[in-house]
């Protein structure tokens, strides 16, 4: 991680836009396409704003209501070596650009055998918690992690998302850069300048001896929360943040594990099939033997996501939830 | 409220009524939902069909109670005007027992199969395709009933929408395509995203009979609904209509319009349909003053009861996600 001695205090989606804004000015070939972008809207939730007025609306494009053509469009520009950034408004509507992105922007570099690459990122953010229902809610990321070819990246600080989005757009293969819209006011310090967050780097946000959560995105808020209160319970919690889902960095998952040797996966995601599952049946296969307690997962509930309040807190994962689970896999005994 | 059967159909004077008590109960319900969410009463949003009354009013009239309507989130006015009961309207909005879902479904997702409304859909042109099912139904049937769905001009950049219309037209199935243009999609006006003068145009590549109305002019949208189902009653195929209109509250309720130039603004509201038709009317002696202001505060009324009855039943419980889940919920996880 490259750490200028400048750091300023802003908000998650400010540092997405300082990623946007420098990736922009760093290279004639980066844009940006996607719904309602430019200026004077600046994206639905202001993330883009101000692009269009620095760059241009030829480097900032506003499109149609058009998600397969959205991604169709960068996956060709990429072909012939432009750096296409598109953005799709809410992961729910991804839907409609699957084909583009897992047929063709998955497998260009493959079935060319290297002969062309397909360098785009796909933006896009979950907008679960917000009571809109059940297809503006979801959180898709394993669907993703489940075609092989794109890597899938989650931030949950300021600076990581800022760093991540960078390395992102500079990587040479497909980059689905999932924003999490609940965390789009949360503040913290963010590196001035170029600021890069190696993809596949997972990031301990609080070291503890008892139990490793192991988590992503909106979860690490949740996690680090669900930690304070163990703590004053005599639990020491070690919070993982994935980061990057894939690549994943198994490395720092089951050193994590083999010093607290108990662990919960935690996430916003549907529990069944998520992204969970794949990595605790990764610790439960590399740890056998070396854990105290069976691999605990919190997820959202196999639900579509209702659009009532009280519902919808049913069905999603809380701080609460992710500390019962901690708690019991820390006093759990064989 | 009179209702849609139209065994015969009813004179002048009387489809004069039906518009205009459609158009006051449409515009009640929205202002009763805007102020309540203004003064926090509810902690829900809607997106504002406010000044899209009379194309809800001459398709709702126009139709018969057993043909289907498809809409979306900006459907209120459309369900209303359909026959939605009120109560069950307003407490989906409000995640209530009381609405249509029990508050599963939220704004963005009511069903009311009695009265022909068989989908609300949250994904912008995901509804198109789905019309051509339900008309494809009624000929396998062997019904004369027709489909017609509600969409906007920025759904009309969707692939959705073009593989709907060409369907239709390929197998000539009674739908009739209801574009409501307002001119804008979410922050972007219609031009930047269509290089066409007339949405209507789009029906020329389908070889289907399309036509531009005046979708502030009740009467004229009625007229047009009307020489659509015979049309398609009678096996004479799809109808593209696309009625012209506006969107006085921005995109999503507190929009705060900051892409809306504001003389076009104002110019619109000038032309508010609902006053516009209440003048004509009174000047065609269908309607005397104080009828129109009666049947103003009677649909006001209407609304607010509603509204004591859905705030009268209770939240739902979480029990409610045990149920209409699967049919069958054997093997299905918890
Ligand atoms: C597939 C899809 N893409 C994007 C969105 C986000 N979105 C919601 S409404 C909207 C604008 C729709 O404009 P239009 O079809 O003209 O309908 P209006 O809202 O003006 O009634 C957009 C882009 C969505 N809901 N679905
Ligand atoms: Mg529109």
């Amino acid at each position: 991680m490259t750490v200028t001695a400048d750091t300023s205090t802003m908000t998650m989606a400010g540092a997405i836009n300082e990623a946007l804004d420098e990736a922009l000015s760093a290279d004639p070939r980066v844009f940006l396409l996607g719904e309602d972008l430019a200026d004077p809207a600046g994206g639905v939730s202001g993330v883009t704003s101000g692009l269009s007025t620095k760059h241009g609306r030829e480097r900032v494009l506003d499109t149609p209501i058009s998600e397969a053509a959205i991604a169709g469009a960068a996956i060709g520009a990429a072909l012939e070596g432009r750096i296409p950034v598109a953005e799709i408004m809410i992961m729910d509507f991804i839907t409609i650009a699957l084909d583009q992105i897992v047929n063709i922007a998955a497998k260009a570099r493959f079935m060319s055998s290297g002969r062309t690459g397909c360098p785009i990122t796909v933006r896009t953010a979950s907008f679960g918690g917000l009571g809109s229902g059940a297809t503006h809610s979801q959180s898709l990321e394993a669907w993703f992690m489940h075609v092989p070819g794109i890597k899938v990246i989650v931030p949950s600080t300021p600076a990581d998302a800022k760093g991540l989005l960078t390395a992102c757009i500079f990587d040479p293969d497909p980059c689905l850069f999932l924003e999490t819209v609940a965390l789009y006011g949360a503040r913290g310090e963010v590196p001035s300048g170029t600021h890069v967050v190696e993809l596949g780097k997972a990031d301990i946000k609080r070291p503890g001896r008892d139990v490793t959560i192991v988590c992503y995105g909106r979860a690490v808020i949740d996690a680090l929360q669900a930690a304070d209160q163990l703590a004053g319970e005599g639990i020491e919690a070690e919070v993982v943040d994935l980061r990057t889902l894939v690549p994943l960095d198994v490395e720092t998952i089951m050193e994590s594990i083999g010093r607290t040797r108990r662990a919960v996966m935690a996430h916003y995601a549907v529990e069944y099939a998520g992204a969970g599952a794949e990595i605790a049946a990764q610790i439960s296969s590399k740890m056998f033997g070396r854990l105290d307690a069976p691999v605990r997962r919190v997820g959202a509930r196999f639900r579509p996501i209702p659009s009532a309040r009280e519902l919808e807190a049913a069905v999603f994962p809380s701080t609460e939830r992710i500390a019962a689970a901690a708690r019991e896999t820390a006093r759990y005994f064989i | 409220m009179t209702t849609s059967t139209k065994a015969a159909p009813p004179g002048a004077e009387e489809v004069g009524r039906e518009l205009y008590t459609k158009m006051t109960l449409a515009a009640a319900c929205d202002e009763r939902l805007r102020q309540g969410i203004a003064r926090g009463e509810f902690a829900v949003t809607i997106w504002p069909s406010r000044g899209q009354e009379a194309i809800a009013a001459g398709l709702g009239a126009a139709l018969r109670k057993d043909d289907r309507l498809v809409t979306t989130y900006r459907g209120l006015h459309d369900m209303i005007c359909k026959g939605v009961p009120l109560k069950e309207l307003i407490g989906e909005v409000l995640g209530r027992t009381a609405g249509a879902s029990r508050g599963k479904g939220g704004t963005m997702h009511i069903t009311c199969p009695e009265v022909g409304v068989m989908l609300t859909t949250g994904i912008v042109g995901a509804g198109v395709p789905v019309a051509v099912g339900l008309a494809l139904a009624a000929r396998q049937e062997g019904s004369d009933r027709v489909a017609a769905v509600c969409f906007g001009d920025g759904a009309t950049n969707t692939g959705s929408f073009h593989e709907g219309m060409n369907l239709a037209s390929t197998w000539q199935l009674p739908v009739i395509f209801v574009c409501q243009n307002n001119l804008f999609a979410e922050m972007t006006p219609i031009a930047e995203t269509m290089h066409i003068d007339k949405v209507a145009d789009r029906a020329l590549a389908h070889a289907m009979p399309g036509y531009r109305i005046d979708g502030n002019d009740p009467e004229a949208v009625y007229q047009a609904v009307s020489e659509a189902s015979e049309r398609g009653r009678s096996g004479g195929g799809p109808t593209l209509l696309e009625c012209v209109t506006f969107r006085f509250k921005g995109h999503y309720m507190g929009d705060p319009q900051r892409y809306m130039p504001p003389e076009q603004l104002s110019a619109a509201e000038a032309a508010d349909p609902i006053p516009r038709y209440r003048h004509r009317l009174i000047g065609a002696g269908v309607l005397t003053a104080d009828e129109a202001v009666e049947l103003e505060q009677w649909s006001s009324r209407l609304v607010q009861e509603a509204i004591d009855e859905v705030l009268a039943s209770p939240g739902p419980d979480p029990s409610e996600l045990e149920v209409d889940f699967f049919a069958d919920m054997k093997g299905i996880p918890a």
